[in-house]
């Protein structure tokens, strides 16, 4: 506890230099940024290493989930801070000619990232490439579930960023507490809905406004492909976002299959099939997928598949070594729903199918679900994709593709309802730590005397012919020729 | 001098401009105006009505005098409304283009065809002059209303969005979608607008929604709830009334937003609840807003606006009134003088007798501010105003000067008709004055100099700030209206009410051709290679990679 209670001098230095004004100040903002991208650059191997150890990541699935995309973040941060910086005039219908309005971007000021351990370095740092471009100081606090990465934050931000504006915290469940007792201009949390609540309620106290990026079941609604080359591809690219992510362990993985009961035996089939292709015969020998991050996680996911009732429906994998914390990909054919694989986020490499009798009853299937952070949706139908859209709410919808919508820069990235809210990524990420604070300028030429009082009949005419826009009604009440009582 | 009733010895003239902008014709009619031997201008800009009916105030309308006995509304009676609201919000009902028209054509004609009954509930209420309520009630609603009528359309399409080469070959959009069923509590203090203006963005976001309105404003409330039930699709569009307890009933459902107009205090009780069900929540909060005035400027006008955001606005309880001034040492007599004037030649000799000023809401804030000014340290500062009528909840405008910083009356919003004036010696001292207090609402600069304005801009942070009025950018539609820090999160008014109740939904299309293989397992360095040039959103390192140069 003791290193706990030193952490105020920590907290006022940061308050301290982002009073002084020097984070608000676009070199300062370009020189932090410049300053994480060297350390991706530099520390690329030891970031492997720490993915390694700490998940089983193999060093490509490592780049393209985390270095690669927090590169790509950065650079495109860089090149356009200047554009996100600049005010932004707004139109003015003249009510209140004249005058000029701007919308000003504003840092928040001391904002703090929670963040978790299934991307240790990925949803760590877009958040603070976000917070940092928009001119916030900011204290980190990543997952202690991946240690390796942790201490690997805290050892290099500080040599690579200003340590007088930007910290790491390490620290578990206490530590988390402490923190969120302090106040904050914003909290920016990734995790899960249990601790996002305990989030938001301690967020109340101050009035501190939060982000919230949590998970849910993430349906994927597979319909049915005729041609060789399209199965081929929507089914790598349904592997890739269930066991390629982190081995499921991801908010945006897949987390159950729909489709329609005439093509679940080739859907079977085919995944099969690409499992074997992607994973090798014996998926305990790949370093291709990820393992589970700790005992707890694995025994969660064991006591999934050791309900009998969900036993019976393993159809491919379901092997587990607990020594080196690896469950193989497994899919079951129709889990009961009620079943804590069907109720609960999986959050690991347990592929459900549930078969439906028409493809079109998924959007009913997913209603009747808390509202998930993505769907994805492999079909070539466009009314089924029109209705898809319309008539679901999730956080985002992909179609023809998985986890892919991470990379777009252009597109929020964030939930609704059980999944969170509050978004990033690209520009969104600059948002969420920016107030856009409203300006209007007005001369002191003017004056519009019908605003103040005393007040009488003779201006209360005028004000309502002017907001009728009865213009000529406002003359002849202005010559006297109205009556207006 | 004063602006009293316009009478002859104006002299007046107009010139009418007709300027066509973007196929609209405004109407520009330049009043000039002698006011003793200053000329002023005054410009009023006249939109044309798009296809609003002329209100008909005459209507006669029997004011709300239900007096059935109301059931009580529990824990049971909120689940089960909310319930109900669900069902019609799964059917879809309130998503159609046709339904959100519908609804705010009504939500119109509410306030067409009540003006008159709206107006006696809010004087009935608060005292507020019909004019008052006029200009920050029943006006704002309507051109809200338009606003959302005109734009809907355009605010409904899904918004294109470009891709790059790491999601190539895609395409993208963000879709717009309601949010579900949302929670909307009213303010006393504009009882009609607070409640109806976030309604109006809900509505036209296609959300099923419940208002709340104020119980301090008992008329107004329960007008609210007999003209909601109708001229609105009751089905969807609820008004549940009451206090503490049906407020804590209607918190305890989970709700797909709450927008929460009112003090901090309870701001906090909202977000706490909303917590559990992780519902988002705007909170339109309030705030201390200061009023920084410079010397170089033209007093009577900068005097008129400053009394009109605070006096003029419902006596200065307002979230956005102006709070206190803080003006130069040397300037602060001609200022005193010159409000001294003005709020004489508005509100009389006796400003107690004034049926300009709109009273104290209740005893419970009319002890509050009296409170305020009783405070030992603050009772000798009087000096302007002071007097009061507990009996008929009347406060007169009181100017307080130099008053301590430790004071309770510089240390908790106002919201009231008293305006303590302190003094710096230089201009720019004022600026870490407010900087040291939580981020208000609104902050107010009254100057010429240029320098001071950037500076100001820069350095203060508030929800809004306008230089050289006040309170006029709620008005502004094309602004965010909101607050941050301990004046709230969240804002609304014109589009950024539709958005405070839609999710933006990003929809990612994908085609079947061109795909990486490196992004599948099993995984190699060449894979590596290729990932590199694709996220480095490099054609030329695809190219390499792919043909193994790299």
């Amino acid at each position: 506890m003791a290193e706990i209670e030193n952490l105020e001098p920590d907290l006022e230095e940061l308050r301290e230099s982002y009073r002084s004004g020097k984070t608000k100040e676009a070199s300062w903002r370009k020189s932090q940024l410049k300053g994480l991208l060297t350390l991706l650059k530099e520390q690329e191997k030891d970031i492997f290493k720490a993915l390694e150890q700490d998940l089983g990541k193999h060093y490509a699935e490592s780049y393209r989930d985390e270095v690669g995309t927090l590169t790509k973040s950065v650079n495109l941060a860089l090149s356009s801070l200047k554009d996100w910086m600049s005010s932004r005039k707004a139109k003015l219908p003249i009510a209140t000619f004249p005058s000029t309005a701007e919308v000003f971007p504003e840092p928040l000021g001391l904002v703090l990232i929670i963040s978790s351990w299934n991307f240790p370095f990925g949803l760590s740092l877009e958040p603070v490439i976000g917070a940092i471009a928009a001119g916030n100081s900011v204290v980190l606090k990543p997952s202690e579930l991946a240690p390796a990465s942790s201490s690997l934050l805290a050892k290099t931000i500080p040599t690579y960023l200003d340590k007088k504006a930007v910290k790491v915290i390490e620290g578990g469940a206490a530590v988390g507490e402490h923190l969120l007792r302090c106040k904050w201009d914003k909290i920016f949390f990734t995790g899960n809905p249990r601790v996002g609540r305990v989030v938001m309620t301690a967020a109340a106290n101050h009035l501190t406004p939060v982000t919230l990026e949590l998970g849910g079941k993430c349906p994927a609604i597979f319909d049915s492909f005729s041609s060789s080359w399209d199965k081929e591809m929507v089914i790598k690219r349904v592997l890739g976002g269930k066991f390629g992510a982190c081995a499921g362990q991801a908010c945006i993985a897949i987390d159950y299959i729909l489709v329609q009961e005439g093509f679940a035996p080739t859907l079977l089939e085919l995944l099969r099939n690409m499992t074997k292709k992607m994973f090798g015969e014996n998926p305990r020998e790949t370093k291709s997928m990820a393992r589970i991050i700790n005992k707890k996680h694995f025994l969660r996911l064991k006591n999934i598949l050791d309900d009998p009732s969900v036993q019976s429906c393993i159809v491919h994998g379901g092997g587990v070594d607990e020594d080196n914390l690896f469950i193989e990909p497994t899919i079951l054919m129709n889990p009961p729903l009620k079943a804590s694989i069907m109720t609960d986020e999986i959050f690991g490499p347990l592929l459900p199918i549930i078969t439906l009798k028409k493809i079109e009853d998924s959007i009913e299937f997913i209603n009747s679900r808390p509202k998930a952070l993505a769907i994805y949706v492999f079909t070539k139908n466009e009314t089924l994709k029109r209705r898809i859209i319309s008539e679901t709410s999730s956080g985002s919808v992909t179609f023809n593709d998985a986890i892919i919508q991470y990379a777009a820069d252009t597109i929020p990235f964030g939930g609704v309802g059980e999944s969170g809210f509050g978004r990033y990524h690209g520009k969104f990420s600059y948002d969420t730590f920016t107030y856009e604070k409203a300006i209007l300028r007005r001369s002191l030429l003017t004056e519009f005397w019908l605003r103040f009082p005393p007040w009488n009949d003779f201006k209360l005419a005028l004000t309502k012919s002017a907001y009728s826009f009865d213009y000529f009604g406002f003359l002849l009440v202005l010559l006297g020729l109205k009556i207006y009582s | 001098m004063g602006v009293t009733p316009i009478k002859l010895n104006f002299c007046i003239f107009f010139v009418n401009i007709i300027i066509i902008i973007k196929y609209k014709i405004l109407l520009v009619c330049l009043i000039f105006q002698r006011e003793g031997k200053r000329l002023l201008i005054d410009l009023i800009v006249v939109f044309p009505r798009s296809s609003i009916s002329k209100s008909c105030c005459g209507r006669k309308s029997s004011m709300a005098e239900d007096s059935e006995t109301k059931k009580v509304f529990d824990a049971e009676a909120a689940a089960s409304l909310m319930k109900e609201l669900r069902g019609t919000y799964a059917s879809g009902k309130t998503r159609s283009y046709e339904w959100r028209v519908a609804q705010l054509k009504n939500l119109m004609k509410i306030v067409d065809d009540h003006e008159k009954d709206i107006l006696d509930a809010i004087r009935a209420d608060l005292s507020k002059p019909e004019q008052e309520s006029y200009i920050a009630e029943i006006s704002i609603i309507k051109s809200s209303c338009t606003r959302a009528l005109g734009e809907l359309n355009r605010w409904m399409k899904p918004e294109k969005v470009k891709t790059s080469i790491t999601t190539f070959p895609s395409s993208a959009e963000i879709v717009s979608e309601p949010l579900g069923v949302v929670l909307i509590i009213g303010a006393w203090n504009f009882p009609l607008l607070l409640a109806l203006d976030p309604a109006i963005g809900a509505i036209a976001a296609g959300n099923a929604v419940v208002l709340k309105p104020s119980e301090l404003c008992p008329a107004t409330s329960s007008l609210i709830a007999k003209l909601v039930g109708k001229y609105l699709d009751s089905s969807c569009i609820k008004v549940v009334e009451g206090a503490v307890a049906e407020t804590s009933a209607l918190l305890e459902q989970k709700w797909d937003k709450i927008f929460f107009t009112g003090s901090g205090r309870v701001g906090r009780i909202v977000m706490a609840a909303a917590a559990k069900h992780l519902t988002p929540v705007a909170l339109e909060l309030g705030g201390k807003c200061p009023v920084v005035v410079d010397s170089d400027i033209n007093l009577p006008v900068a005097i008129r606006r400053i009394a009109g955001g605070k006096w003029a606005s419902n006596n200065g309880q307002a979230c956005i009134a102006p709070d206190y001034i803080v003006t130069t040492k040397d300037f602060a007599p001609k200022l005193i003088d010159a409000l001294k004037h003005e709020l004489e030649a508005w509100y009389g000799k006796d400003p107690l007798e004034s049926k300009d000023l709109a009273h104290i809401v209740n005893s419970n804030h009319f002890a509050r501010l009296a409170k305020l000014l009783d405070d030992d340290k603050v009772s000798g500062k009087i000096i302007h105003g002071g007097q009061r009528d507990k009996a008929n909840l009347k406060f007169a405008p009181t100017i307080l000067l130099d008053v301590p910083e430790d004071s309770l009356v510089m240390n908790e919003e106002i919201f009231g008709p008293l305006l303590p004036i302190l003094t710096v010696d230089k201009l720019e001292d004022s600026f870490d004055m407010i900087t040291s207090r939580g981020k208000p609402l609104a902050a107010y600069l009254f100057t010429n100099n240029k320098k001071l304005k950037e500076k100001f801009v820069k350095t203060v942070s508030a929800g809004g700030l306008v230089i050289n009025d006040t309170v006029l950018h709620f008005a502004e539609k094309t602004l965010p209206f909101g607050g941050v820090g301990e004046s709230g999160m969240g804002s609304y008014h014109g589009k950024f009410s539709y958005e405070a109740f839609s999710h933006r939904k990003s929809v990612l299309y994908r085609g079947f051709a061109g795909d990486a293989s490196a992004r599948y397992p099993p995984y190699s360095d060449r894979k590596l290679k290729l990932l590199k040039a694709l996220l480095s959103g490099s054609v030329v390192g695809v190219i390499l990679a792919l043909i193994g140069w790299s």
